[in-house]
């Protein structure tokens, strides 16, 4: 089994899918080159016609991906940022989310719309945003947030055979520092299955995406001191896992959140309301968010670092739910 | 600038009319679709007055011709995509008007069981991709259709009917030059009704013609006279034909006139009753079309009174049927949002996706019990 960065896994996944079905093809801009290496070589592979390269044109890729699985193909359309998703929104969530529902159920639209999210790569404040939660509000959008190179593949062909429009948020540092054995065969990873990534008693953190590094290494540092955190990572927003959550949280008692988008409305504060509705008799104390505290991301380096959570942050919070 | 196709009744003192190869039936066959959408359409208008229908409506009364000639030249299998003004595409492109008039109405045998209404009619078994409430939302989306036949490479049309106010939107830039640069089998059909909503047109065009901007995108620009139904249906059988071909889109922009306001409802306010009245003596598409019939020598009026009576009665069965269909009920609130999925996403018991073929190997202990290392966030 070779070692492939997540970067590698989703190429192998997206190659894997291309082989598999004909009606795979992927849009989008430079992806025949592909700026962060997610579809380079599969133009050598399937030509012009299946890595179909786009102008820089948001909305005419996100509409092009819905006509296509319209007429009954299996579009891959990918934006770089997830911030360009922003000059796209009628067609993802006016058009492409509402399309079945309001077509009376007969379209079946299997579209994967990839794109890259989060912060730590000094892009500022347009080419960092993580808007997993604007599109979670959208019925009719599946939201898929892989964190580990394994997950990545897996998840990536669960989406594209998935028969409904999926918002496939990838993570710009993770796609080269997470790295592990990634199998060169056929598997696939559940929608709606949350990962169990360090089990513990004491406290339940739940970190989306690069956020459950962060959480483990604020585990580490716990661990040191006798409290034993357990870590989960959610996977996918839509459809959500809330069973293992909240079967979690009747454990530990306590629960915090931790993502890179802001906090005021974030997806942190659905994870609350649904461990409140699911575990609240459970609880030793109210859920605790730590996120981007609402600002737009800084360029700084310094700044931006200051401006997602960090392991220090994470085990603070911890500790005082624990006083 | 664009090509000027000339309206049949210019050439018709020497020739007659330009039949463009269609057969007396066929000519008769786009009459009577005519006659189906302004008989649909009048009595939607009353139905609505009368309070037994609800909603945005805009109506397509006078913009006959565009959508009869446009979807004539159409094959099976090609699909189009629609606006907010959508009956007369649907009725065109073969939809019946039982189920219309039952969406309309918002009952569960509708097209979409309710769901949509008048702005979201459609019907992908006929390749009908949408009635679309967002103005030159259709751009993009048939020209995805239209990518899509190009990827698959087979034979099919994607054609899209988008308004004049369509043609300043952003998606009409991107979805057409889009489509010019990838030559996809796809045309553009400006219906240019002369009104954006309650605004003149000519106060947000700069230009004299929307076609004009087919120049832009390195495609063929044609105008022509859309209150003649063989005009729009030859300018559109040249345009599909070139783009079956594999040459790429072409931008047609047909010259109508809204007779009726932007909705049910309109005090129309920007315009005078002077001249929707001159519009309607001047250029009714279906009394032209009557009269290019009678002057071929293909009809008399008796037979298209017989046209006329049968549509009618088509159209009260469509409303009988609209009436006495049931209102939708509770259970199919929730269903429909997800292929496979219920209303949170979550796959559906007893239906098996295509993922679960493959049985997925559970990672989630090994994952856990395996020690993750946390990266800084400038590493890699």
């Amino acid at each position: 089994m070779p070692e492939a960065t997540y970067s590698q896994a989703l190429n192998m996944a997206l190659r894997e899918e291309m082989r598999r079905d004909e009606r795979v093809f992927c849009l989008g801009e430079d992806i025949k080159d592909s700026t962060y290496g997610v579809t380079r070589g599969l133009y050598d592979e399937f030509g012009a016609k299946r890595v179909v390269g786009t102008p820089i044109s948001e909305a005419a890729i996100a509409g092009a991906a819905l006509g296509a699985a319209a007429v009954g193909m299996r579009p891959v359309a990918e934006f770089m940022y997830m911030t360009f998703m922003m000059c796209a929104m009628d067609q993802l969530v006016n058009q492409a989310a509402k399309m079945k529902y309001m077509f009376g159920g007969k379209a079946v639209l299997p579209i994967v719309y990839r794109t890259m999210a989060g912060a730590g790569r000094a892009n500022a404040a347009q080419h960092t945003q993580s808007l997993e939660a604007w599109f979670s509000h959208a019925p009719g959008i599946k939201v898929v947030m892989p964190s580990t190179a394994y997950d990545a593949k897996g998840l990536l062909k669960t989406a594209i055979r998935d028969e409904n429009p999926v918002v496939f948020i990838e993570n710009k540092v993770l796609y080269a520092t997470a790295k592990e054995d990634v199998p060169e065969d056929d598997y696939t990873v559940p929608f709606g299955k949350a990962a169990i990534r360090r089990q513990g008693r004491d406290v339940t953190i739940i970190g989306l995406q690069r956020m459950g590094e962060v959480a483990l290494a604020a585990a580490d540092q716990l661990a040191g001191e006798g409290i034993e955190a357990e870590v989960i990572d959610p996977r996918t927003l839509v459809p959500l896992d809330i069973d293992t959550i909240a079967t979690s949280v009747q454990k530990t008692h306590r629960a915090v959140l931790v993502h890179e988008a802001h906090e005021r409305a974030g997806f942190g504060a659905e994870l609350v309301t649904q461990i409140v509705t699911h575990a609240f008799d459970y609880l030793d104390a109210p859920p605790v968010r730590l996120a981007n505290p609402n600002v737009p991301t800084p360029f700084s380096r310094t700044l931006e670092e200051l401006s997602i959570p960090s392991a220090a942050q994470v085990a603070e919070a911890v500790r005082t739910l624990l006083k | 600038m664009a090509t000027l196709i000339q309206p049949a009744s210019d050439t018709a003192a020497s020739t007659g009319p330009e039949r463009h190869g269609l057969s007396d039936a066929r000519l008769l066959e786009l009459y009577r679709t005519m006659l189906r959408i302004r008989r649909f359409e009048e009595r939607v208008k009353e139905l609505f007055l009368e309070a037994r229908l609800y909603g945005s409506v805009h109506l397509y009364i006078g913009e006959e011709a565009v959508a009869t000639g446009a979807c004539a030249a159409l094959e099976e299998g090609d699909v189009i995509s629609s606006t907010h003004r959508g009956h007369g595409h649907c009725i065109a492109k073969g939809l019946e008007l039982a189920p219309m008039m039952a969406e309309l109405m918002g009952k569960v045998s509708g097209y979409n069981h309710g769901k949509g209404g008048s702005m979201h009619i459609a019907s992908l078994d006929h390749g009908m991709l949408g009635a679309n409430g967002i103005v030159a939302a259709g751009i993009p989306i048939s020209t995805g259709a239209a990518m899509g036949f190009w990827v698959r490479g087979s034979q099919e049309v994607a054609l899209c009917f988008f308004g004049d106010g369509g043609a300043n939107h952003g998606a009409f830039h991107e979805g057409i030059n889009l489509a010019a640069v990838l030559k996809l089998p796809v045309v553009f059909v400006c219906e240019n009704n002369q009104y954006a909503q309650y605004h003149a047109l000519q106060q947000d065009l700069p230009i004299e013609n929307v076609a004009d901007r087919g120049a832009a995108y390195g495609i063929p620009g044609v105008v022509v006279d859309g209150s003649d139904v063989l005009a729009v249906y030859g300018a559109v059988k040249t345009a599909v034909d070139r783009a079956r071909s594999g040459a790429g889109p072409s931008l047609i922009e047909a010259k109508t006139y809204r007779f009726e306001g932007h909705f049910l409802g309109d005090p129309e306010p920007y315009r005078t009753k002077e001249e929707v009245a001159q519009a309607r003596a001047s250029r009714d598409p279906i009394v032209r079309f009557s009269a290019a019939l009678q002057q071929m020598g293909i009809s008399g009026v008796e037979r298209l009174q017989e046209i006329d009576d049968a549509v009618r009665a088509d159209v009260e069965t469509a409303v009988e049927f609209g009436e006495s269909s049931p209102e939708p009920g509770p259970e199919i609130l929730l269903t429909d949002i997800y292929s496979g999925a219920d209303a949170d996403g979550r796959e559906s018991s007893g239906e098996k996706t295509e993922a679960e073929q493959v049985v997925p190997r559970d990672r989630v202990t090994e994952v856990a019990s395996r020690e993750v290392r946390a990266q800084g966030p400038q590493a890699g």
